[in-house]
């Protein structure tokens, strides 16, 4: 199914990615192109075919559910990307989201 | 001292143990050469530093008979996917700008702790994603082979990817080994166009935890080496269970090493058919006969096979890598690392950050992987790609039935030149035919060097076992490379 530049606004939307004006129809071709490519996929018989769920055939295990980490606030907030407000009681700093 | 970039890890642990020479000398060797090297732009970041004071460490623990093995004082690169405690980590996107993890990925921390000596972290596809390594923000890694002929005299080659940096740099004689990553081939596609050993291993083999993810249900650690006797010794170290990779197969270990040279008589070999491609170089195809020739005149038996969907596991693959990566890289929204650019509100701030952090192969698959996830389009393409990845696995098992392992090429070309292939990003992605359907199934893969071209560039065959068998995937590789006695370098390497 090709893809307009209506769809390529709205992916990027969803995807959280802002994409030039002049960037919109050269992407709607890249993204058709390669969309033409995998429906080569319908030509394969699935019915009655489960999808995967898991490569591996076994069963995980799985670890106690008790705390192994924490007390490292230092260290989560390490990368901080505004890294002169983090003193502010320790928080990530982000726009104003509630007026 | 460029002997010392010349030997095997196998060689130069045995020269430790012997005293020979230190691992500070060794090291420092490969830093010279790495110095040397820098116009391949191999490394986004190189450690002397820490090489040297792990080097003497090493050294230390040798003088005070503590020795912890094969790996101990071995100089290794790190593919920059790998986090590494207090090292710039950049997984060659400018959105990771700046971040130096407070932890150490699981399989970089056994290797340092087996005592291998980090000289760097090697270049690579952005998030690595690509197949040729030309989409760093760090920019292109040359290939350190020159080919002739074909348009290519002179020309700076790619040295395949996503683990480019690193196969590089072990082609180069930079480094004795390398950490790489394969999600649909980039460690065997790589190891193929700069003339090394490339092992992915199966799918739960090495932990995941620490490294950056791009498509979680394929994403496996593995060696880039120069012989396979190395693949299996680095193997070893980085293998085994890990609670912090709920995906970590708890599966005993074995020394990888030790089976090697048992012989591959009365191994059954499978040759899958579907692997001849229409327009194939006639130099593949003759390589891939040679090869069955090779393993029957060690008393191995070759027989068709059939993998019926192999013509579709690329574009499954395209839908389940784009899908996943679109869920893996929602993390990268300028809040807690890396690149933040600034916008009125959350939104225009993340929508900002992801804009100018994203390179433009990156941009296209988490705009595919958000298109075939989205509302609407779900059951009709991901959900089939899953239903036909099922089909592929099934191809395989069915296969290995009747074969102990397969034999197949491992890239349908040679190394091209860098520009080439950079207007049609599905010609690209063709590169990975070979070695997508072994990911997709999780199964383990090897490319072993075996050949050069009428150009005099390296050409891979690769080997696929059944899920965990790496001990006959690495005998019948073992057998393999005994018979091609591959021993071209790369110009001006060692």
């Amino acid at each position: 199914m090709p893809i307009n530049i209506n769809d390529v606004k709205k992916i990027a939307f969803l995807a959280r990615i802002r994409v030039p004006d002049d960037a919109l129809e050269p992407l709607a071709g890249e993204l058709s192109n390669i969309i033409g490519w995998v429906e080569q996929l319908s030509e394969v018989d699935t019915d009655g075919v489960q999808p995967m769920t898991s490569v591996a055939d076994m069963t995980w295990p799985r670890r106690a559910d008790t705390v192994s980490d924490g007390d490292c606030a230092d260290d989560v907030l390490a990368n901080a990307t505004e890294p002169e407000k983090k003193s502010d009681g320790g928080f990530y700093t982000v726009p104003k989201v509630i007026e | 001292m460029s002997t010392l970039t010349d030997l095997t890890i196998t060689a130069a642990a045995a020269g430790m143990a012997k005293g020979y020479f230190t691992s500070e000398e060794l090291t420092i060797a490969h830093v010279e050469a790495m110095e040397q090297a820098a116009d391949l732009n191999a490394f986004i970041t190189e450690t002397p530093e820490i090489a040297l004071e792990r080097a003497k460490e090493s050294d230390a623990r040798r003088a005070a008979g503590n020795a912890q093995g094969t790996m101990d004082g071995i100089p290794i690169a790190v593919k920059d996917l790998f986090c590494t405690e207090g090292v710039l980590t950049t997984a060659g996107s400018h959105i990771l700008d700046g971040f130096r993890p407070t932890y150490e990925s699981t399989v970089t921390t056994k290797l340092r702790d087996a005592g291998a000596v980090m000289l760097g972290k090697t270049n690579l596809d952005e998030f690595a994603m690509g197949s040729a390594n030309i989409t760093s923000y760090y920019g292109p890694v040359k290939n350190p082979w020159k080919g002739q002929g074909d348009g290519k005299d002179g020309k700076d080659l790619v040295p395949g990817g996503s683990s480019g940096g690193s196969a590089a740099a072990v082609a180069a004689r930079i480094a004795l080994g390398a950490t790489g990553t394969d999600t649909g081939g980039s460690i065997r596609q790589p190891a193929s166009f700069t003339g090394i050993v490339g092992l992915k291993p199966t799918y739960g083999r090495c932990s995941r935890w620490g490294i950056v993810a791009f498509a979680s249900s394929l994403d496996q650690a593995g060696p880039l080496t120069r012989t396979v006797e190395d693949a299996a010794h680095m193997l070893t170290v980085m293998a085994g269970h890990d609670a912090k990779d709920s995906t970590s197969a708890p599966i005993a270990v074995p020394d990888f090493a030790a089976g090697l040279n048992a012989g591959v008589k009365g191994l059954k070999v499978g040759i899958p058919k579907e692997y001849t491609l229409d327009g194939m170089p006639s130099e593949i195809q003759a390589l891939w006969t040679q090869g069955m020739d090779w393993l029957k005149d060690q008393g191995a038996e070759c027989a068709p096979v059939s993998l019926p969907h192999t013509k579709y596991a690329l574009p499954a693959y395209y839908i389940v890598a784009p899908a996943e990566a679109s869920s893996n890289l929602a993390r990268y929204d300028g809040v807690r690392y890396g690149l933040r650019v600034a916008g009125d509100s959350l939104d225009e701030m993340y929508e900002a950050t992801r804009g100018e952090g994203f390179g433009d192969e990156v941009r296209r698959r988490v705009l595919i992987g958000t298109y075939v996830l989205s509302a609407g389009y779900y059951d009709a393409y991901y959900i089939k790609a899953q239903r036909v990845r099922t089909l592929i696995a099934e191809d395989f098992r069915k296969a290995f039935e009747q074969v102990d392992v397969l034999l197949t090429p491992t890239a349908p070309s040679a190394a091209f030149a860098i520009g080439e292939k950079m207007d049609d990003p599905v010609a690209m992605y063709l590169n990975d035919v070979f070695t997508v359907p072994a990911s997709m199934a999780g199964l383990p893969a090897i490319s072993i060097p075996a050949g050069l071209d009428s150009g005099g560039l390296p050409l891979g065959l690769q080997l696929i076992a059944k899920p965990f068998d790496e001990e006959t995937l690495l005998r019948a590789a073992a057998a393999l490379e005994a018979a091609a006695g591959f021993d071209a370098k790369p110009g001006g390497a060692g």
